[in-house]
């Protein structure tokens, strides 16, 4: 298997099967949908069944990569599942990175969907290619498709033996009726050869040798690097500026304006002052050369302490229902005791490994009419590029040319293509291909950040201990804010994460909103609202457990009650648009996988722990799989905590590569870790606090989990997502791990705040 | 300065000006992109090169600091990806996005020239570089497979 890089590739290649490499795909939309041509250059004989499949005369096998590679193996785990279905020879699988193009389908690599949505279409591709292929062996041996079997990159007559190889039947597979998708026959999972087997993911050499290429590594020829002066608060913008010194730094070629976004932030950028220059570092010395006067804009009071303090009293009020079961109200009143407590958790940054990095080439006419665009991105979503570019270009977003380069991380970030206009904007002014780099600063100062939030939750609970009435109040920024200013307060979608969605059995629930304004932009970030809800809610079973003088763990088995599914209809919840048939709420699944965590970390053996040590527990279901964790902590008498072991169990269905799951399982603890421990961006006037890792922390190997044990369990439920699914219940389960080692109760994040010395 | 030495080849460096990082002369002027950028300022480790065997943050190490010195990047660790470090990195599949492993790679492979059975706080000690997708645990294992390799070459 090898792979081409995108940035060899044009649109222009792309439809006309032209290229450099051997990418040979053709569509045109009928009135039928999406067909599919066998347009072929004319050196290469070439057998294109599908939008995601061709086939070469030698037998070569391409394959196209829709989602972006940002470290979850994507680019490899997909064409796997296309390469399974089709008999193919992974060995001779090329792999085509495709550009934005909307006849793929959805190509946002965001909301941990990318299997889940394809995985049945690229098994679709992969079926439709062999069963060509085996109509066209049978024919040409005048025997009945029926005996006809692809296999290992061959077709086999099952009766004769007789076999033909792949490559050999190219030219007359090229005649054939596509099939309708409903007539093909896909492999039973009991003939899975690459679905559920792992491999090395496709850049793995590339990555290791330094050859790998990222968007901040995309070059094109005769390009400026640029890095922008942005105004410090969102929606502020520039006066005045004075470039002479900046110009005056050697190696700087321009200075240049971009103007700010018009109404709500989106995807454009926040505008500011470019210097483009012949290397990165003369345009970073140029940027400190610039005396840029800023009007600060409506932000400029924002005080992100103040505001947490607003949030507090906001949720100490009666909010808007959102869920309502039963009587809350009656049975706080009447309950045998009640208990209360307020979560925080601070806004937080992305901060992918590989700061927002693209470059683009604009081409235009003699009246400086946009003639052409090409954009190489470490995007998460070309689609999103394509539409926020071509307004800002005044051309068609279908003529937008985003190439996809690898990812050196996203996590939601570059989902938000602000980055990629900057670039475009800059090539049209400058006429010359222009490269943006964010620096770290920039990053985590004008990040799209994680929300700030509070988080009321009030029970009251009866004899047995078990709550009979459930009030929680959420209130932060919401990311609608981003589309719409007037937002004012936490959308559905955001509250179905761990708020709205609260599986427990208890009788009387009511989950309320309140509102709050939004002063920077906000951002989803891994697990998004999950982050604060499941926190609160985690936490908060935990602190019913201690109040009952339960073993934590028994007494969350008895909150999540007994096996069922939630009435998503009647709790009016979206199931984030997908059916309760393939992907029911099943408590039946998330006590399962409590229980197994429960099992694999010797809870009960390790109940009674000695002061400094303890054992934390917390389950969720997010992004439609099921977590499970376990957290072990030592805290030393001076309050240093170590994690010596995090477990982890998950259910996400049917699983493709089961390394690369696991390795985001991990990674998921060490993010939330870096989070919970130190994750905290504050601002004052408007101005973001912290500007690097000296001052957003992030947890490093010696503060990481030392050992985290993963198990993912064998599922044949409809594949869910994994990537954010883990994330949620760690945060909480490692509080909890606090609490019962030191008796400190966490409800206000980061750690680093907190003596944590035992009580 | 008019050249460097980077992977054992001279390379020129005319009117590159001296206080120009190392990383960016790498990337910026000679092309060699594999050395990483993230964060400027010695915190994250993902620009991490050898000057005459030692690891150096190259963010933060100017040209003029580079002299007569014989500088390695991930492109000269070794020849054809068969280092120790880059083996044991493919046996446990440590990458995910991979962006920060350059940097990991060559902190690890220049501790492990001096110390081939580094205990796991001196791994915690000198590997300090930061991955934000978290794929220490696996750093570590690999670590210790590289270093088994080493000892018994
Ligand atoms: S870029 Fe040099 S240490 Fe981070
Ligand atoms: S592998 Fe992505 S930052 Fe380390």
């Amino acid at each position: 298997m090898s792979t081409t890089e995108s940035s060899s590739v044009s649109r222009r290649d792309f439809l006309a099967g032209l290229s450099a490499g051997s990418l040979v795909l053709m569509a045109k939309a009928s009135s039928a949908g999406l067909t599919v041509t066998g347009a072929t250059p004319e050196t290469v004989e070439s057998f294109d069944p599908d939008l995601f499949v061709s086939i070469e005369s030698d037998g070569t096998v391409n394959i196209v990569a829709h989602r972006s590679e940002m470290g979850t193996g994507i680019r490899t785990s997909l064409p796997r599942v296309v390469a399974d279905e089709l008999e193919a020879d992974w060995d001779r699988v090329v792999i085509q990175q495709a550009i934005g193009d909307k006849r793929l389908g959805d190509q946002n690599t965001d909301g941990s969907n990318s299997i889940r949505f394809f995985f049945k279409r690229m098994r679709v591709a992969g079926a439709t290619a062999r069963t060509m292929l085996e109509q066209t062996a049978a024919e040409k041996w005048g025997v009945s498709a029926s005996e006809c079997r692809g296999r290992n990159h061959e077709v086999v007559h099952t009766k004769s033996n007789r076999k033909i190889g792949y490559g050999d039947l190219v030219a007359d597979a090229r005649e054939l009726d596509v099939p309708k998708p409903g007539t093909l026959k896909l492999k039973p999972a009991s003939e899975w050869k690459y679905i559920g087997k792992d491999v090395p993911v496709a850049d793995m050499d590339d990555i290791l040798t330094g050859k790998a290429v990222y968007g901040i590594d995309s070059r094109m020829e005769n390009q400026l690097f640029a890095v922008l002066a942005r105004p410090p608060v969102v929606g502020g913008s520039v006066k005045s500026v004075n470039a002479d010194k900046a110009l005056a730094v050697p190696g700087v070629v321009a200075v240049e304006q971009i103007p700010r976004f018009k109404g709500a932030p989106s995807f454009q950028p926040l505008g500011g002052v470019a210097v483009c220059a012949n290397s990165t570092w003369a345009a970073i010395q140029g940027r400190e050369a610039l005396e840029v006067d800023w009007d600060l804009g409506p932000n400029a009071d924002y005080d992100s302490e103040k505001f947490a303090e607003q949030l507090g009293a906001t949720v100490s009020q009666p909010g808007t229902p959102v869920r309502k079961q039963g009587d809350v109200g009656s049975a706080l009143k009447a309950g045998a005791r009640t208990h209360s407590a307020d979560y925080f958790v601070p806004h937080l940054s992305h901060a992918p490994m590989e700061t927002p990095c693209a470059v683009a080439d604009v081409k235009t006419d003699s009246t400086g009419k946009v003639t052409s665009c090409v954009i190489n991105a470490a995007t998460q979503n070309p689609q999103a590029v394509q539409q926020a570019v071509g307004p800002a270009l005044g051309m068609k977003n279908e003529d937008v040319i985003v190439n996809v380069t690898l990812l050196g991380a996203g996590f939601g970030r570059k989902s938000k293509p602000d980055y990629c206009v900057e670039a475009a904007v800059l090539s049209r002014a400058l006429k010359r291909p222009v490269h943006v780099t964010w620096t770290r600063e920039d990053d985590i100062r004008h990040d799209y950040f994680h929300t700030i939030s509070r988080i009321h939750v009030e029970a009251a609970v009866g004899e047995d201990g078990l709550p009979t009435a459930w009030l929680q109040r959420v209130s932060y920024p919401t990311i609608m804010s981003l589309f719409n200013p007037r937002a004012g307060s936490p959308a559905s979608f955001e509250q179905e994460m761990g708020a709205s969605d609260l599986p427990y059995d208890i009788p009387n629930v009511q989950i309320e909103t309140g509102p709050a304004a939004s002063h920077v932009r906000i951002g989803w970030l891994r697990s998004v609202c999950h982050i604060q809800q499941n926190f609160a809610v985690c936490s908060f079973a935990d602190e019913l457990a201690v109040l009952a003088g339960a073993d934590s763990y028994q007494y969350l088995m008895n909150l999540l009650g007994d096996d069922r599914e939630l009435d998503m209809k009647a709790l009016k919840l979206s199931n984030r648009g997908a059916s309760t048939d393939d992907y029911p709420y099943d408590i039946g699944r998330l006590k399962n996988v409590t229980r197994r965590v429960a099992e694999i970390s010797g809870w009960k053996e390790k109940r009674d722990l000695p002061k400094g040590r303890g054992l934390g527990i917390a389950c969720c279901r997010a992004f439609l799989g099921y977590t499970g964790h376990v957290v072990e902590v030592e805290v030393s008498p001076e309050g240093e905590v170590s994690i010596p072991n995090v477990w982890v169990v998950l259910d996400a269905g049917v699983i493709v590569s089961p390394d690369r799951v696991k390795a985001q399982v991990e990674g998921a603890a060490i993010m939330a870790t870096s989070q919970a421990r130190y994750g905290e961006i504050t601002f004052t006037n408007g101005v973001a606090n912290q500007d690097n890792f000296d001052t957003y922390r992030m947890a490093k190997m010696a503060d990481a989990p030392l050992n985290i044990h993963v198990e993912l369990l064998k599922s044949d439920a409809a594949p869910a997502g994994v990537g954010e699914t883990t994330v949620p219940s760690f945060a909480p389960a490692l509080c909890n791990a606090i609490y019962a080692a030191t008796g400190k109760r966490i409800r206000n994040l980061p750690l680093n705040r907190h003596d944590l010395t035992p009580e | 300065m008019n050249t460097i030495t980077v992977n054992g080849r001279q390379h020129s460096v005319e009117g590159v000006p001296e206080d120009t990082p190392l990383l960016w002369v790498l990337r910026d002027h000679l092309g060699m992109t594999g050395t990483k950028y993230g964060c400027g300022v010695s915190e994250c480790g993902a620009c991490t090169v050898h000057l005459d065997g030692e690891s150096v943050q190259s963010c933060v190490t100017a040209l003029s600091e580079v002299g007569e010195g014989n500088v390695t990047t991930i492109e000269g660790l070794s020849e054809d990806g068969t280092h120790p470090v880059q083996k044991a990195w493919k046996e446990h599949n440590v990458p995910q996005c991979g962006y920060c492993q350059v940097g990991q790679m060559m902190m690890a492979s220049a501790m492990l020239k001096k110390n081939q059975n580094p205990s796991d706080s001196e791994i915690d000690e000198e590997m300090w570089n930061i991955c934000r997708c978290g794929t220490y645990n696996r750093i570590r294992a690999a670590i210790k497979t590289a270093a088994t390799e080493m000892r018994n070459k």
